[in-house]
């Protein structure tokens, strides 16, 4: 075995690409532990979370529906349709995660939307490395979420600022990423319905005084997506028409 | 927290828990034997998140009082410079810590 792919050099060069995953799970990962620890649930509940879902929007979900105590069903579906894209991950990796061994559920589980784009943009030193490499890039980024909540939720713990307000950092993080999309979108009407459907939904639960509009929002979004199929399908899979028939 | 109140939340984490390796692992499970993916779940796939991720916004905005003072003007305030911070400054930490730092003094300072 050549240098490159001995262990420590695989390590080096693992730890050297996910640097900046580092950085933004460390401050994700505490921004979370403190809004967590401002909810009452102290830095075990953090380590518990970031170890066993180990997924940055539905953990930063989970703080609202941890205070209201919400229906298991609710958070069910909601689960499962924000993670509906790692679904499609998942499926450009098949053949790639086939000969892994045990490594293979390891990745599976830790396919977030970081280590995904670090896995389609990086190449191991070589064929052979490429399992070892990959591990240790999935393990890399779950150990820097663990650390970052865990520390934001003791750090929350002997914190003595006001942290009035600090919850507007998960509503910050939707926006972004909202922004992103709108940016890279072949189509915009996605998040025009999404948007619209939450709103007519909320409207709906306020007029009928309950408190869940996200099941409703949800069926209306997919309800319309495929109303509009013939339409948006084209848009929003150009250029792949080919790959997938082929 | 009462007995019940940890019981409960511990079952939320663990069906969050449970969907998201489902999501992880069904491709694996149902396509690893090359089965063809049926067009309607990539169709979804690649329309779903932007949407999901909108009404996620509106629902974290679920208790805003506009009926009553401050009529929500702090939350608008930050989500509008939240979005402008990301649409010129396109740095996701910035962009956040910047949005939130605004929202607590609005609240804490500026609408009390």
């Amino acid at each position: 075995m050549n240098s490159e792919n001995s262990t420590p050099a695989l390590v080096r060069r693992a730890l050297t690409v996910t640097i900046p995953v580092m950085c933004g799970y460390l401050f994700m990962g505490i921004a979370f532990g403190l809004l967590l620890q401002d909810a009452g649930y102290s830095f075990i509940w953090a380590l518990f979370m970031s170890v066993v879902i180990y997924a940055g929007t539905m953990q930063y979900m989970a703080i609202p529906f941890l205070v209201a105590q919400a229906d298991l069903l609710t958070v069910a579906i909601t689960t499962l349709l924000v993670h509906f894209r790692h679904f499609v991950y998942g499926l450009s990796f098949i053949q790639r995660f086939k000969p892994m061994g045990k490594r293979k559920y390891y990745m599976m589980f830790g396919m977030t939307d970081e280590t995904y784009a670090l896995l389609c943009a990086e190449k191991a030193p070589s064929r052979e490395s490429e399992e070892k490499f990959f591990f240790l890039v999935a393990l890399f980024d779950h150990l820097y979420w663990i650390i970052g909540c865990t520390a934001g939720a003791l750090a929350g713990q002997f914190l003595t600022i006001n942290t009035k307000g600090i919850d507007f950092a998960m509503t910050a993080l939707f926006i972004v990423i909202c922004v992103d999309q709108w940016r890279a979108a072949k189509s915009k009407l996605p998040t025009v319905i999404g948007a619209c459907a939450a709103v007519i939904s909320l409207a709906g639960s306020k007029l009928l005084g309950i408190d869940n509009m996200l099941i409703p929002a949800i069926v209306m979004i997919i309800v319309c997506f495929f109303a509009l199929r013939s339409k948006l399908e084209p848009l929003l899979l150009e250029g792949q028409a080919e790959g997938a028939e082929g | 927290m009462s007995t019940n109140t940890v019981l409960y939340s511990v079952a939320i984490i663990l069906v969050i828990a449970g969907v998201t390796v489902f999501t992880r692992f069904a491709p694996f499970a149902i396509f690893g034997g090359q089965k063809r993916v049926p067009a309607s779940i990539i169709y979804l796939g690649a329309a779903m998140p932007a949407a999901v991720i909108a009404m996620l916004i509106v629902y974290c905005l679920r208790g805003t009082a506009f009926s009553a003072w401050p009529f929500g003007i702090p939350e608008a305030v930050a989500c509008v410079a939240t979005a402008l911070i990301h649409w010129f400054g396109k740095n996701t930490l910035i962009s956040i810590a910047g949005g939130t730092v605004l929202y607590m003094v609005l609240v804490q300072a500026v609408f009390i």
